[in-house]
Parts: structure tokens; sequence; C-alpha cells
């Protein structure tokens, strides 16, 4: 078994294939931008790419991973941070910022596919990624502040 | 953050000019010079050393001991210190420091006595300052009751100021240069001749230099940083995945536990079967824990799986089993014997209500759960000489001494490493994930030992926000509201909660009726009544504690006798208030909402008013009654804080109030059957998602005369103002939370 994750080859011979994404790279490759919290896809924190896609990886067993994967660390840095994570940074979305990490990989997804959403693109796009902390003014903001700096990029 | 917990706690306080490795530092200490004798009440010999600033030869680090929850406590506290020192965030390091009674909550003592915060009368003050000595004796270092700005508003600046002006007496004596010829500018002491001393060149001589602590704090007009937008310090690192939280914890050697409590809280275990657990892949202990089981493992996956496959055998709860008990209890308690206070009695409610009541209501809120999205986690290592924890808590000293007790040292054996917290809501006021992280790690000695709860432990072992139960009667005359009586009766939070920390509570629980008794109305006939249910599930304080419960139970009532009266809601709430500050709130959203101007059809607006934590907090809700169900379209909010510090916090944390309080209004609550809690996870507990979050306009006053925290106060008005509006859409008035058991929201 093998796993590509930001562009680096992991190989992951001795691990079960049952055990969920989320912990291989938390716990296994000791990639903790990815973060836990609910365990059954309810609310988004865990969110990363497969293949460019937004997906839960505490549903995605590590065994079933079909391409190769991003997470926020790879999406960019501190010092070149991602277009999407600039709007973050600039709208000052966060609070206690646990949930982050899973909207920005969610916004990324769909600003790929979708560069110029509607309001209800956004609603339906978002609102699987639960933030307790109350940042959706912020973070509907930072979608759309992303998808302008995108297209004129 | 990290560099303080090399330093040795004792040579930290001292303030010593050497530590291991020779680096040099200086702590500055001071002696709170309030021009009221009364309210210095620091007495000879116990003056606190109040050490926030460290330089040293590679670093200016700021100490901000309140911990940050999401809130921006690190920030705020930073920008206090700084904006004295001369400095600006993005030259210093932040650290939350040692637990220390130094960083004891002044500001926490204001909400304990029992004067109304719009009381600004003599006896109101000085209970205030008396109520200030337990808290300095106990040393209570708590991150609570939107404290962090009161309490540190003038504390933190004059702690730079006398960093900044004892770093210029160093610089005066090097350079043989008067004090007054020398200037001080981002970061640095500045010559006559223009030349910049780096407050880290300045290290070692002000180390050896006496504190200065006759300091005047600048005034408003000449502030770099206060009132100004500020980026927090933690924006980026949370925008890129790379803010760590307690969760996040590696050491080398660490191994990974779960726990598997039993179904109710404080139900004895009676026995359990841990064969299968003990077989499956990378278990390396069992160990009981108080209420539960244990399992360490070699990965956070692995030790899940395995708890659950233990089977309990336990005990019946300590309370009801089911919600009929539940409630049956609370409404066998509004009793004369259960009467807890009678705070507010003005004119003669008893005989202005002798004829009958023109409104009689009764009112529910559920127990809630505080669910952070981070689940509550904890490291802890135990060594022969000393036990180390790595976890965010709101209350670091309690915290020290249970894990002392339970590991059998010396408190000042505890050494915490203060972690950023994935939000709180006053979850981390609790420690019993500490507590079991030190019952596994002393099964493992020198090993640390990471425990998360799942969120199924998580929520079902949460200690939730207390269930309460209203009861209102009222009497119009002449378009107006003549007689107002509220009686409460909810168990008390503060009984529950201090007595799991072994401090007993005396005197009335004034969380009972808080945001109630309090309320800045004069009602010819005026009475709210506490009174104290028995003990039922354990249960903590939830983000604003009793108001958010009396908060709806106290503006639903008027309400309602508003309506009854055939008054305009916001002109007699007006008419009523007998509050300055109080009135402007009213007054703003009345502006912003347009208030009075014809809404589209299916339209409705409630205004609301909740005066807490000393901020008065209005909210104009409108929703839309629509063939799907209730839409929650706009909410204008104006809160009054007496001095905003960052505008584009206090808006984040405004609107997250407002979130907040209108999500759980919609759709939460925590119920028991057979003692167990049946909401484990975000599926059976939404809150608010993004699609149905309205629009939020938010604006700050600052016409008081002292200023205030506001993580809090925008809680309580949300869920009055939302069932105060689907009232005025619907004609349907919702009574009980959470509104979705009667009303359905797109």
């Amino acid at each position: 078994m093998q796993l590509t994750v930001n562009g680096t080859d992991y190989p992951l011979d001795d691990l079960e294939p049952d055990m969920p994404l989320l912990w291989a790279l938390r716990d296994v490759l000791g990639i903790r931008g990815v973060k836990y919290g609910c365990g059954i896809a309810q609310c988004g924190a865990c969110t990363v790419h497969i293949d460019g896609e937004a997906v839960r990886s505490c549903q995605v067993a590590v065994g079933d991973v079909w391409g190769p994967v991003t997470t926020i660390e790879g999406l960019g840095t501190p010092e070149a941070p991602h277009p999407v994570q600039a709007a973050w940074i600039a709208e000052q979305v966060a609070q206690c910022g646990y949930c982050q990490s899973g909207q920005i990989m969610q916004a990324a997804s769909l600003l790929t596919g979708n560069p110029d959403p509607t309001d209800q693109d956004i609603d339906d796009a978002m609102s699987g990624n639960l933030c307790r902390c109350g940042t959706y003014p912020r973070i509907r903001a930072a979608v759309k502040a992303a998808a302008k700096a995108l297209k004129e990029a | 953050m990290g560099r303080i917990r090399t330093i040795a706690r004792r040579t930290f306080l001292i303030g010593s000019a050497a530590i291991a490795g020779g680096v040099s530092f200086g702590v500055w200490r001071y002696r709170t010079p309030y021009a009221n004798p009364l309210l210095d009440g620091l007495p000879e010999g116990a003056a606190a050393l109040t050490p926030y600033v460290l330089i040293t030869a590679e670093a200016i680090t700021l100490i901000t001991p309140r911990a940050d929850k999401g809130q921006g406590a690190v920030s705020v506290q930073a920008a206090l210190i700084a904006e004295e020192l001369d400095v600006d965030l993005d030259q210093v390091e932040t650290d939350p420091g040692p637990p220390d009674p130094a960083y004891y909550n002044t500001a926490l003592a204001g909400d304990a006595v029992p004067f109304r915060s719009t009381d600004d009368s003599y006896l109101a003050e000085t209970a205030r300052v008396v109520m200030d000595a337990p808290m300095k004796f106990l040393g209570i270092q708590i991150t609570g009751g939107s404290t962090t700005v009161p309490d540190g508003y003038e504390k933190l600046r004059r702690a730079g100021a006398v960093a900044r002006e004892t770093l210029k007496a160093a610089a005066a004596r090097l350079h043989g240069v008067a004090v007054t010829d020398l200037r001080t500018g981002r970061g640095a002491v500045i010559l006559p001749d223009g030349m910049r001393l780096p407050y880290q060149s300045l290290a070692v001589a002000a180390a050896e230099t006496d504190p200065v602590t006759d300091v005047t704090l600048r005034a408003p007009d000449q502030w770099r940083l206060i009132g100004k937008p500020m980026q927090r310090v933690d924006i980026v690192a949370k925008s890129t995945g790379t803010q760590r939280y307690g969760i996040d914890m590696n050491l080398p050697g660490m191994v990974h536990a779960a726990v598997h409590l039993g179904p109710t809280q404080g139900g004895a275990i009676l026995g359990y079967d841990a064969r299968a657990a003990e077989q499956m892949r990378g278990v390396l202990r069992v160990v009981p824990v108080e209420g539960g089981v244990g399992v360490i493992a070699d990965n956070t996956w692995r030790a899940f799986q395995a708890a659950q496959a233990i089977t309990l055998e336990s005990g019946s709860s300590p309370y009801p089993a089911d919600m009929a008990g539940h409630w049956q209890a609370l409404s066998d308690s509004f009793t004369p014997d259960r009467r807890d206070s009678r705070l507010r009695d003005e004119g003669d409610v008893g005989k202005a209500l002798a004829e009958g009541a023109d409104i009689e209501a009764e009112y529910r809120a559920p127990y809630l759960a505080h669910a952070p999205l981070e689940p509550v986690n904890a490291t802890v290592l135990v060594t022969d000489a000393r036990v180390d924890v790595w976890t965010g808590t709101q209350i670091p000293r309690f915290m020290q001494k249970n894990v002392a007790r339970i590991a059998g040292v010396d408190t000042a054996q505890v050494h915490l490493h203060a972690q950023m917290i994935g939000g709180s809501f006053g979850h981390r006021l609790e420690d019993q994930v500490v507590r079991h992280a030190t019952e596994l790690a002393m099964a493992m000695p020198g090993r640390p030992v990471k425990l998360t709860y799942s969120r199924e432990e998580d929520m079902a072992h949460d200690f939730p926000r207390q269930i309460a139960m209203a009861r209102g009667r009222g009497r119009v005359t002449d378009g107006r509201v003549e007689a107002y009586d509220l009686d409460i009766a909810m168990p008390s939070v503060m009984a529950s909660q201090m007595g799991r920390q072994g401090l007993p509570v005396p005197g009335p629980d004034l969380q009972i009726v808080a945001g109630a008794w309090d309320q800045p109305y004069a009602i010819p006939h005026y009475r709210v009544t506490g009174y104290r249910a028995p003990e039922l599930a354990p249960i903590s304080s939830w983000r604003s504690v009793g108001a958010s419960s009396n908060g709806f139970f106290h503006d639903s009532l008027l309400d309602e006798l508003i309506h009854a009266a055939g008054a305009d809601p916001l002109e007699e709430r007006l008419r009523l208030c007998n509050h300055a500050t109080s009135r402007k709130v009213l007054e703003a959203v009345g502006e912003m909402s347009g208030w009075g101007s014809a809404t589209a059809p299916g339209r409705g607006r409630g205004v609301a008013l909740c005066l807490s934590f000393s901020v008065p907090c209005a909210q104009v809700v409108e929703v839309t009654d629509t063939p799907a169900g209730i839409r929650i379209d706009r909410v204008f909010v104006a809160a009054e804080v007496g001095r905003i510090i960052d505008p584009v916090n206090f808006e984040g944390l405004v609107r997250g109030g407002v979130i907040f309080g209108l999500g759980h209004a919609m759709n939460c609550q925590i119920t028991y059957a057979d003692g167990a809690t049946e909401q484990q996870n975000f599926d059976a507990y939404q809150g608010m998602r993004l699609y149905q979050c309205p629009e939020i306009m938010v604006r700050g006053l600052e016409n008081g005369d002292k200023v205030r925290g506001i993580g809090e106060p925008p809680v309580p008005p949300a869920a009055p103002a939302l069932a105060n509006a689907i009232f005025a859409a619907t004609g349907q008035r919702l009574r009980e939370m959470p509104f979705d058991k009667f009303a359905t929201f797109i």
C-alpha cells in the first residue's frame, strides 16, 4: 500500500486497509493540519482532496484511496498561501480555527470546479462544514474574494 | 509559544537576571497603584508579581495568561501590553506563561456580587472591591465571564508601561543621558542622536535596573493599536493548517489513548470486559479510570476501536433516568423552601396581580452540550520527578491541583504547558479529560500519553448547560406593561461546577436569575424570583451561563405582555428602559433595522434586549414564514462595551455569538434516556449550518464608562429575538427551546 500526499510518496505496508485516511495522515504520517471533529462525516473538519475532489477523510479507508491526496499543508504555506488561504487571512475568518482547514479545502475544491459560484452554490458546497464559532458570514465573504482573486490571476 | 516552559517557575517569578544557558532577561513587577485606597486591595507583603513582559537577548515575549479558545484572547492581551510597550505585534512572541497566583482574575469578582451592573452606588462598588480580595487569596486564574478585556484593560497596559520606562531607565544609565531625552518606538529605545537600542540589547541592563513603577498611562488619542483594526496573531497559522492545538501534540515515545465511559454521568462502574480489546492490534494497556475504562494504544484510531470493544456494566444514574423526571423536578421547585433569591421586588406585584393576570405562561430551556469542534484532549507525562501536562484549560490552577492529587505529587511538581484551544464555550472550565489522562499516564510512567475523547464520549460526557424552567405572569393597563412577575427554577450551575473542584458556594446562586433580575427596566410592579432546583445531571457554565436561558425567559414574557397591551415592541421597551446605555442599543437596532417600516408578506421582526456581563445587547431578527418553513433573513445587533479594542475581532465575536444563540435555539438539546445522553454526535446536535446563516449587521457602542468583554453578551438576546420574530410573522408563540419541536427551519 502506498499513499501520495502533497506530492510525496509514503509506503504504508503494515497498515490495516480499513484505517480511515484521517488517522493514517495524522497519526502515521504526522500530517496534522487535517482535523478530527466527529468521525462520521457530519462536521467536515477532516476535508482533504483526493484527485482534486473534496472528501471527508474520516470516511475514506486508507486502502481505498484512489488518487493523490492534498491536505491543507499542500495547498499553500504561510509564506506562499493559496489564493483561498490568502482570502481567509485578509477576511480574518478564523476564531478558534479548528474547522478552517476543512472549510478552506472545501472552498478550494468548489472554486476549482466552479470559478464563479452563486450564493446558492456557496451555500450548497459549504453547508457540510460545521463551524461552532459562527464564522459563516466571513466564510461567505472569503469564498467570494477568493473567486475574484482566482479569476484575476 | 514555548519559550517560557524551559524556564524554572521560581526563577521566572523572582525575575533573576540569569537562567540556565546564560541567557539574561528582565521581568517587571509592579504594584497596582490605584488611586482609590479601597481598590488598592493588595496588602504589604502580598504584592502580586505580575510578569507580563519577558525580554531576552533574542526576543520580546508578552505573557498572555488568559486562555485562547478562539475568542482572540492572545491577540487582545498582547495588544494591550504592546500599546504602552511601544512594540508592534509582528515583533513579539506570545506565551501563556505558567499557572500562577499572580494571574488572578479581578474582573470575575465583579459579577459575583448581588448588585446590578447598572448600579454604581457606593455600596455596590465597595462590594465589588471586597469580593476581589478572596479572588486574590484563592489565586483564581480563570478564563471566563467575558472578563479578559475588563481584567486586563488597565493591568496589561500598565505592565507594558512599566517595562518601557524600565528599559528607558536602563538605557539612560548605560549611555549617560537623561531619561527625559529618550523616546521609544517599534521595540527600541531611541537616543537623542537617533540611535536605536533594540529592547533585546537592553535585557541584561534592564534586569539589573529597579523597575520604574510610577507610570502614567497614555490617553486614548495617543493610542496606536487600541480601537483600530488589527490582524490577529494567529490568523495566518489558522488559515494554513499550521496552528497546533492540544490534539496535535506529538512527543518522542508518545502513545495514544481513548476512554469508554459509563453510559450515565456519575453512575458506578460495576464491572467491565476488556478481553476482546486487549487482543486488538496496537493495544498496550487497558486501565480503569474514574467512571469508565481507558485504552492506551499505538495510535488514536486503534485506541478508539479498542475502547468501543469494551463492554461495561454500570449502575443507574444519580439523576432521573428520563426527561419527564427532570422537568418534574423543576416543576416541583417553585416552592418557598426552594426560594434562592428575590433580588428584584418593586411596587406591589402581589396586589397588582390579585385580580388575575393578562398573561400567564411557562417557558423551558433544555440541557445543551458545549461541543467545541476540537474534542477535549490532554497529554500527560509522569516521571519520578514531575508530571507534565499539555492541554488547553480555562482553570489552570484547579487542574494542577487535581493532577497533583491523582499522581500523588506536590502541586509545584505539576507543570502545565498551555495549548491553543479549538473552541470551548465553557467546556474547558472542566478538567475531567486531564484527570483521566493522568490516570492513564500513571500506568505508563516515562511515556507521554495523549488522551483524545471521541466525539461521542465528548458529547455524552460533557457537563451540559443547565436545564431551566420559568413561570411568568403579568398585567397590562392602558396599553402599557404594568406588572411583571417571573419565577425561574434551575439547579445551581455554580454549586455543580465548583463542587467538582471541592469549593463550597455559599449563599444564593446569582446565575439562577442572571439575565433576568438585573434587566434595565422600570416596571411599576416588577419581581424576579429564583428557585434552586435539586441537583440533577451535573452541569457547567455554557457561553453566557444563567443568562443563556434567562434572557429568553425574561424577554419572552416582556414581549408577550407588550403584545397583550397592544403596544409597539420597541417603543414599549424604550419607554420602560431606565438605563441610558441600554436605551442607546435599543435605539440603534431600531434605526439599523428600519423598525416600523413595512415588511414583505410573511415577514416578521422581533426585538429583544438582554443585559448580561454588564453589556446591554439588543437584537432585531427578521424571519420569513415560507411554505417550506421559517427562514432567518437578517439580524441587527448593537452592544455597548465602553471601549472596542479591535473592531475586526469585535464584529466576529458578536456575529459568532448571535449564530451560537440562534443555532442552539433552533435545533439543539441534550436529553437523557435510561440515564444516558441521547445526542452523541453532530448528526443529532446540528447547530446552525452555513446555508441557514442570516446576514448579521453589527454596531458597537462606546458610551459606557467601563470597558467590557463581548464573548458572551450577544448570546442571550438571540433566542428571544428569534421567537419574537416568529410570533410577529406567524402568530405562533414559542415558549420552549429548541424551537424545531414546533416549527421547521430552512
